[in-house]
């Protein structure tokens, strides 16, 4: 584990030859700079300028561009950020797990101020979005290392460690405990998987085989817009190019969600194992883990699980000893932003790029990273990829509804007794669910986060499938305890923080909707301004470039629509 | 192969953004960042049209052999004058007092959409001015990110002047030299991306007022060419 | 109609320029004068807004009085208009927006070229500066909006004359200007 007291504490002698070495070792491709700059950061706590103008005259990039590549990623800052990196997460649930008193305590134990590094540079506390453990809020990253449950006691503890520079590795091993919290298990998780099945399944039937036994699973991508997976894979294959690349998409930013964490965890091979049978069928050499920088921690695991396999022959050249059965994967870090999960943008910023979608058409498939077809999948649209291709599309039609095939994982969080990882089959009632993880006294329950569907208690007979209500990862339930005007807020707030400031809509429109929800929320709305968010949010749904504007109104719009009488009420008291 | 836009017939080549067609065949759908010179962008959004049904960008969508596209009708102008409203509720725009007005892209939409009503709160952005090059003087305030000059400095003067920086609202547009002025930059009167900014943003000096307020492009012509702007009549009632 | 329209006018962070417009419209301020009686105006000189069918502003807000007036507005006119630049989007006043405002008072009574006597004002009779000039859209609901600095006699005369005879109001693109 990184030590604190090991990161050389800024230095101008050292920066260069740093520098220099990470370049070379990036072999001077302008592409790698994000990687460079995150290393960079992890090093210094923060980008020294230094670094910025050496990088501008080794790589040939305006150092302007790298400060605003800089500018743009949450986890890359221009000024010393200490020793001790604590980045709180703020989702919705750690919120409502008391994560705000904890910030403010250790903010007092400390002496600083949220955001800002503590005056003799050895500290800072800020938030992040959602660090994707909220099975087991609040949390905190330190130095990048997952600290969950937090509570007062620990928050103490912290700042004491903090203050007598105890290096992270010698905390106690149990702050960093991350429980993986399987509460049900289907098809998927019932028994462990099989290293290799699925690639000695692709040499004995062929490409044609596999992509036949993922039509019949039905299979549709997990990463949000339910595209067909076998569809993509195979005009991947079938476009005419020299070069094609798979991308995982384990950026997973929905706040709430943590399936893509879990597997990643716990079922790496499962995972690895789909990329590469999705590299062997599109004729891809190269695969590329996108992993958001909240999970690096789980790198060096990765790192281990992908040696292994290349030592199996499961990866690298000559796959299971067959000819030109060619497949490699490397591991490559987000920087902080949300937007960057969304398949155009994690393209630009694997290119180096601050993350803006790109304009589509062309889709990925076509002319995705460096210009060529890409496959880019969610984590666990590979890792079902690799079981079906193992146990066959009937075995997974087995379960789940006409439309909707198969089993899913969910992320439960919130107002529950038993919060964690759920397989359920397609096609369950919310209040099946409930049931399931001990909920009760449910207000709402919010599925696929905060772009996806506030569900009031009214409506809890709605099924989780295709056909009715789509399931992404993330499931909070909120309790009759519970703000649902604030919980929208905190939801606006969170589009404008990660709107990526491209198109007029969403960067002009989602700070607008954010300003009004709160003054929603604190009761000083007009009919006026009401009708104001009515109209921002259909102006955001039609002319955004991207999903996230397009979906960005939903919370506030979708509260008015259903609970129009926490609007009334409001005004009356306002 | 061609389509219908607002009943006219538009003819396309293979390749073609429903922007392209349009302009070559005189039709205007109102644009801001979009310029046939270079790589369209996408993001201004008031080229919004309506193509079969679907809400598309113009000048990024591809055209389609036999689509019917709407972009002069009350419901694409309504969302179009929220847009350019929410452009002037960002920035800082003066009009009164800026040296672009009556030749301002941004302005002359608002007019063709018939934006009359300030509808959001002011984001009253703190002011930032970079007077540091001779010749040129940059109002960040006025800036709508278009990024004509960042394309323009990049692709045809092969300077790399101009880029973004930031994230969401955070957004703004950056020089690239060693202060971050632009007097320090490679950036010269002549070049391409000298004469591209649609609005006040970037703007020549000891120019401002040659031509007089009242006289210039859009006082005299609409922007899309065909209103004519009529002289302010002295008196007698105009029209209902 | 058999009573006149009762109509209100005043400048508040504005240059008297869109007053000067109105006055611009010559000879047809008496058919005007026809159908309305002119309440607090500064072409009448009166005060305080009496109940008002018609109120119409120029200039945003800037201090504390130009709220309190501009609240009295609202309160007794049935209609409220936001008459030029100022009123619509703060126009010149505020540019100041983009400075801190005691920056903007150092500069102007203090460090600026050419103070004599340097010292910020700070008589109590004198209304406090609002942080921000807003504009009065911001603070109030308006029911109308004439764009234009000042908007031209024509633009304002049409308008009039449309409120007066109940027709929607719908100023045509040759009439729209910021400047
Ligand atoms: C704003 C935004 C954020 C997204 N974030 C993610 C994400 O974190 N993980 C993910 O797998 N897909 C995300 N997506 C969806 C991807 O664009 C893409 O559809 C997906 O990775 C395709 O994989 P799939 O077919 O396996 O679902 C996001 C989309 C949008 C518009
Ligand atoms: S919709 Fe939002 S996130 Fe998407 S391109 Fe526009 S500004 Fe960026
Ligand atoms: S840039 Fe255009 S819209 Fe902005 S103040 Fe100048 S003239 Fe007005
Ligand atoms: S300065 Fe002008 S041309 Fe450049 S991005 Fe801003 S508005 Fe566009
Ligand atoms: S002109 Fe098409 S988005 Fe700007």
């Amino acid at each position: 584990m990184h030590s604190a007291t090991n990161m050389p504490r800024f230095d101008t002698e050292h920066v260069i030859p740093f520098v220099d070495s990470l370049v070379l070792s990036a072999n001077k491709r302008a592409d790698r700079l994000l990687q460079l700059l995150v290393e960079i950061q992890t090093q210094y706590s923060f980008v020294p300028d230094q670094a910025i103008l050496r990088l501008a005259e080794q790589l040939a990039i305006p150092s302007s561009e790298i400060r605003g590549i800089i500018e743009f990623y949450s986890f890359l800052h221009l000024v010393e950020q200490g020793d001790f990196q604590i980045h709180f997460s703020d989702s919705v649930i750690d919120r409502m797990s008391g994560s705000k008193v904890l910030i403010q305590q250790l903010c007092d134990r400390l002496g600083v101020s949220p955001g800002e590094p503590r005056a003799d540079g050895r500290v800072t506390v800020s938030t992040v979005s959602c660090i994707g453990m909220a099975d087991q809020a609040p949390a905190a990253l330190v130095n990048g290392y997952p600290l969950t449950k937090l509570d007062s006691k620990r928050i103490k503890a912290m700042a004491q460690l903090i203050e007598s520079s105890t290096p992270v590795d010698e905390w106690p091993a149990d702050f960093f405990l991350v429980s993986n919290n399987i509460r049900r298990r289907d098809l998927l998780l019932a028994a462990p998987f099989q290293e290799g099945s699925a690639l000695s399944h692709l040499f004995k039937t062929g490409t044609d085989g596999i992509l036949d036994k993922l039509s019949r699973s039905g299979l549709r991508g997990r990463g949000g817009a339910g595209f067909k997976t076998a569809a993509k894979w195979q005009m991947c294959r079938d476009i005419d190019a020299d070069e094609r690349y798979v991308i995982c998409n384990a950026d997973e930013g929905e706040p709430g969600s943590f399936k893509d964490r879990f597997l990643l965890e716990t079922c790496a091979d499962d995972v690895i194992e789909g990329i590469t049978l999705c590299g062997l069928i599109t004729g891809a050499n190269k695969g590329i883990i996108y992993l958001r920088v909240e999970y690096r921690y789980l790198k060096q695991h990765l790192e281990e699980r992908l040696a292994r396999r290349r030592d199996k022959a499961l990866l690298g050249e000559g796959i299971l000893d067959q000819d030109g059965a060619d497949f490699d994967i490397e591991i490559r870090l987000g920087a902080g932003a949300y937007i960057c999960g969304e398949e155009s943008a994690l393209i630009e910023s694997l290119e180096g790029k601050r993350g803006i979608p790109r304009n589509r058409p062309p889709y990925p498939v076509t002319s995705g990273y460096m210009g060529k077809p890409s496959v880019v999948n969610n984590v666990a649209t590979f890792f079902v990829a690799a079981w079906v291709a193992t146990k066959g599309g009937n075995w997974f039609a087995s379960k789940g509804t006409a439309e909707s095939i198969g089993t899913k994982l969910f992320s439960i969080s919130g107002d529950c007794r038993y919060p964690g990882i759920y397989e359920f089959p397609f096609g369950l009632t919310i209040s099946k669910v409930l049931d399931e993880c001990g909920a009760s006294e449910t207000q709402a329950v919010q599925v696929t986060g905060p772009a996806g569907n506030l569900v009031l208690s009214d409506s809890l007979e709605r099924k989780l499938c295709y056909e009715d209500l789509p399931a992404g990862g993330s499931f909070m339930i909120f309790n009759k305890s519970r703000d649902l005007l604030g919980i929208v807020k905190t939801f606006s707030d969170f589009f404008a923080h990660e709107s990526c400031g491209f198109c007029t809509p969403c960067r002009v429109g989602t700070s607008l909707i954010s300003d009004l929800v709160t003054r929603v929320h604190s009761g000083h709305a007009t009919q006026q301004e009401l009708d104001q968010i009515q109209i921002i949010a259909e102006v955001m749904n039609t002319s955004s470039r991207c999903g996230l504007g397009r979906t960005a109104s939903r919370p506030i719009m979708q509260a008015l629509q259903q609970a129009p009488e926490l609007f009334t009420h409001r005004g009356e008291t306002g | 192969m061609s389509f219908i836009l607002d009943g006219k017939n538009i003819p396309f080549k293979e390749g073609d953004t429903i922007m392209d067609a349009a302009l070559n065949a005189d039709t205007y759908i109102p644009h801001l960042c979009h310029d046939p010179e270079f790589v369209p962008h996408g993001s201004c959004r008031v080229c919004l049209v309506s193509c079969n049904g679907r809400y598309v960008s113009a000048c990024t969508q591809p055209a389609v052999d036999g689509s019917e596209v709407e972009s002069n009708t009350e419901a694409v102008n309504s969302i179009r004058r929220e847009l350019v409203a929410m452009l002037f509720a960002e920035g800082v725009h003066i009009c009164p007092a800026c040296e672009k007005s009556g030749s301002c892209k941004l302005q002359a939409v608002a007019y063709y959409v018939g934006l009359l009503t300030p509808r959001y709160e002011h984001f009253n952005p703190p002011g930032r001015l970079d007077a540091s090059h001779p010749d040129m003087i940059i109002d960040f305030n006025r800036c709508i990110l278009c990024e004509l000059c960042v394309r323009a400095s990049r692709d045809m003067d092969g300077k790399r002047v101009f880029s973004i920086s930031g994230r969401g609202s955070e957004a703004s547009l950056v020089i690239n030299s060693e202060s971050g002025k632009l007097g320090d930059s490679l950036f010269d009167v002549s070049d391409r991306a000298a004469d591209i900014c649609p609005v006040g943003a970037l703007l020549p000096k000891h120019k401002g007022y040659e031509v007089p307020i009242g006289q210039r492009r859009y006082d005299i012509t609409a922007i899309d060419g065909a209103a004519a702007r009529e002289p302010v009549k002295k008196s007698g009632k105009s029209d209902d | 109609m058999t009573e006149k329209l009762k109509v209100a006018t005043t400048s508040l962070a504005g240059c008297f320029g869109c007053h000067m417009s109105l006055l611009d419209i010559d000879t047809r301020i008496m058919d005007l004068v026809q159908l309305v009686e002119f309440d607090r105006s500064p072409l009448t000189d009166i005060k305080t807004v009496g109940k008002c069918d018609i109120g119409i502003i120029e200039g945003g807000a800037a201090n504390t009085e130009n709220i309190e007036v501009l609240q009295m507005f609202r309160d007794n006119c049935k209609i409220l208009v936001s008459l030029g630049a100022c009123a619509l989007n703060g126009g010149v006043p505020a540019m100041r927006n983009q400075f801190d405002l005691n920056a903007c008072l150092d500069e102007s009574f203090v460090n600026g070229a050419g103070v004599v006597n340097p010292g910020v004002p700070d008589d109590p009779e004198l209304p406090s500066l609002l942080d921000k000039v807003q504009p009065l859209h911001e603070v109030v609901k308006i029911d109308y909006y004439i764009p234009g600095c000042p908007p031209s006699a024509e633009v304002i005369y049409d308008f009039l004359t449309r409120i007066l005879e109940g027709k929607p109001v719908d100023i045509p693109y040759a009439q729209i200007r910021y400047d």
